[in-house]
């Protein structure tokens, strides 16, 4: 579970978020969504660590997590436009993520396949294409069976197979109870994984709660049309 | 050293002993030594040629590759940083790393012709020390200097200016400055001024080292012929080495605070 409150952060003149407060409960995925630049990437980045806001707390399992390095042990992370370091395999990243976490890579064999990625471990990154890079750092995101998955974009640059054996993962670690934090502007995506819905705009979060009571909230059936009702009404 | 900022290092110089850049750096300073040592008949002509080497070139790379690799490696920086390890041990790891591969492609392309050519011709080993040991020195300010702007800074296109701006004033801009500075000011007892000032700058204070160390007064140049007649040799160097080590630490310094508070 992860809970955020009242978070603030500024960069510059720019108040990216402006008091927001969410709940992220286990065995759900929960979609941050909200056009372009309103916050979705900076209330990721603030639950990682990677930003620091300037006020407000995060919670991750019970443990606060601004500053505190140990709590991402239980994440697991895809950032939108992975990158490893240039002259270096994947199978030496994926050794070196484990010997920085200190704990074995449980679900290695079986994520490899599932991505059909054997043939480009021992390659260096730098020859991999977008896809393979994605896949790569979704092996990476699963490797550890963290409790919190934190996926910005995740299926961006997955070709159709390994797209849907994505999402399958996701609902499967779901069902085992995970926290799963995502974002997406493919909304077929989200009506297919998200049970929950925080929906952000300039900042704010104007919505937060089910997708059901989303649909409900705005008369529309279709998620799509769901959210782009929400975004006119403001 | 803690056990994530040794993992980083070895990752960091793991991935750059991999580098074309940073052999090809090895290979270019091998190839103008061993051109100085070919051409050149003085040996100690010859290391003199390479302190002058050490003094435009190893500044200008250092900036260059570690800032390059600074935004190369940004994204595999956020993935560490996603990971249980403090941000410092990021930063020193990556700043480690970055500095034992650039000083032993220095000390490989500086140092190998030298040993090649001590099997045909007279080498002046002290002398030559102290010059490897500035460029050990001068590596270190400079990638202290790359790291700090390239935290700083966002936009790779605008670091490499500002770095490129900063080496051509520290080698190009400052002694001429200070030239101009002494020809004004003749008249004035201004000697231990100019002493100071060429403390203030990196590059003098290497190029003073080894200066201490010739006897050729002829090559000493004004700043280390007053180093040596005010301070001695012993005390210049000391001064000297003491304020080349100050000229390491704070650039990491801030470098390494403006990292802890840096949003990713």
């Amino acid at each position: 579970m992860v809970h955020v409150e009242a978070l603030t952060k500024r960069f510059g003149p720019l108040e990216v978020l402006k008091g927001v407060s969410a709940e992220f409960p286990a065995g759900a995925v929960t979609a941050v969504v909200g056009p372009n630049a309103s916050g979705k990437t900076t209330l990721m980045k603030s639950i990682l660590g990677l930003v620091l806001p300037d006020s407000g707390r995060v919670e991750v399992l019970g443990e606060p997590a601004i500053n505190n390095p140990r709590v991402r042990e239980h994440i697991g992370y895809m950032p939108q436009d992975p990158r490893f370091p240039e002259n270096v395999t994947g199978r030496e990243v994926l050794a070196w993520i484990e010997e920085l976490r200190g704990r074995p890579k449980a679900r290695l064999e079986e994520l490899v396949k599932r991505f059909g990625l054997a043939e480009h471990l021992d390659r260096p990154t730098r020859f991999l294409s977008g896809g393979t890079r994605q896949k790569l750092s979704a092996v990476l995101a699963f490797l550890f069976d963290p409790a919190v998955l934190i996926l910005d974009e995740p299926t961006a640059g997955l070709d159709p197979l390994a797209s849907s054996r994505f999402k399958d993962l996701v609902k499967a670690e779901r069902d085992r109870g995970k926290t799963v934090i995502l974002t997406s502007h493919v909304m077929s995506e989200l009506e297919e994984l998200a049970e929950r819905i925080v929906f952000l705009l300039e900042g704010r979060v104007v919505f937060s709660g089910a997708v059901e009571a989303l649909r409900e909230a705005t008369g529309e059936t279709r998620l799509e049309r769901a959210v782009a009702r929400m975004m006119e009404a403001v | 050293m803690k056990g994530a900022t040794a993992k980083i290092f070895k990752y960091t110089l793991y991935d750059l002993a991999r580098s074309r850049w940073v052999l090809g750096y090895a290979v270019l300073i091998a190839l103008m030594v061993g051109g100085l040592l070919l051409f050149g008949n003085d040996p100690t002509q010859a290391v003199v040629s390479v302190l002058n080497l050490v003094i435009l070139v190893v500044p200008l790379v250092s900036l260059l590759l570690g800032l390059m690799y600074h935004y190369a490696n940004r994204d595999f920086a956020l993935l560490v940083l996603t990971q249980p390890v403090p941000r410092a041990s990021v930063f020193f790891g990556q700043l480690l790393g970055l500095g034992v591969a650039l000083v032993g492609a220095f000390l490989l392309g500086a140092g190998a012709p030298f040993l090649v050519y001590s099997l045909i011709g007279q080498v002046d080993w002290a002398t030559l020390l102290v010059v490897l040991a500035v460029g050990v020195a001068i590596t270190l300010v400079f990638l202290s200097l790359a790291l700090w702007l390239g935290v700083r800074e966002e936009e790779r296109v605008r670091a490499l200016g500002v770095a490129i701006g900063v080496w051509f004033l520290l080698t190009f801009v400052y002694d001429g400055l200070l030239l101009f500075f002494i020809i004004l000011a003749q008249a004035y007892p201004i000697d231990p001024w100019v002493i100071g000032i060429s403390m203030l700058n990196p590059v003098d204070l290497g190029r003073v080292l080894v200066l201490l160390h010739l006897d050729t007064a002829a090559l000493m140049g004004y700043t280390g012929a007053l180093f040596k007649h005010f301070l001695g040799t012993a005390l210049g160097t000391a001064l000297a080495a003491l304020a080349l080590l100050v000229w390491i630490l704070w650039p990491a310094f801030f470098a390494r605070r403006r990292f802890e508070k840096k949003d990713f």
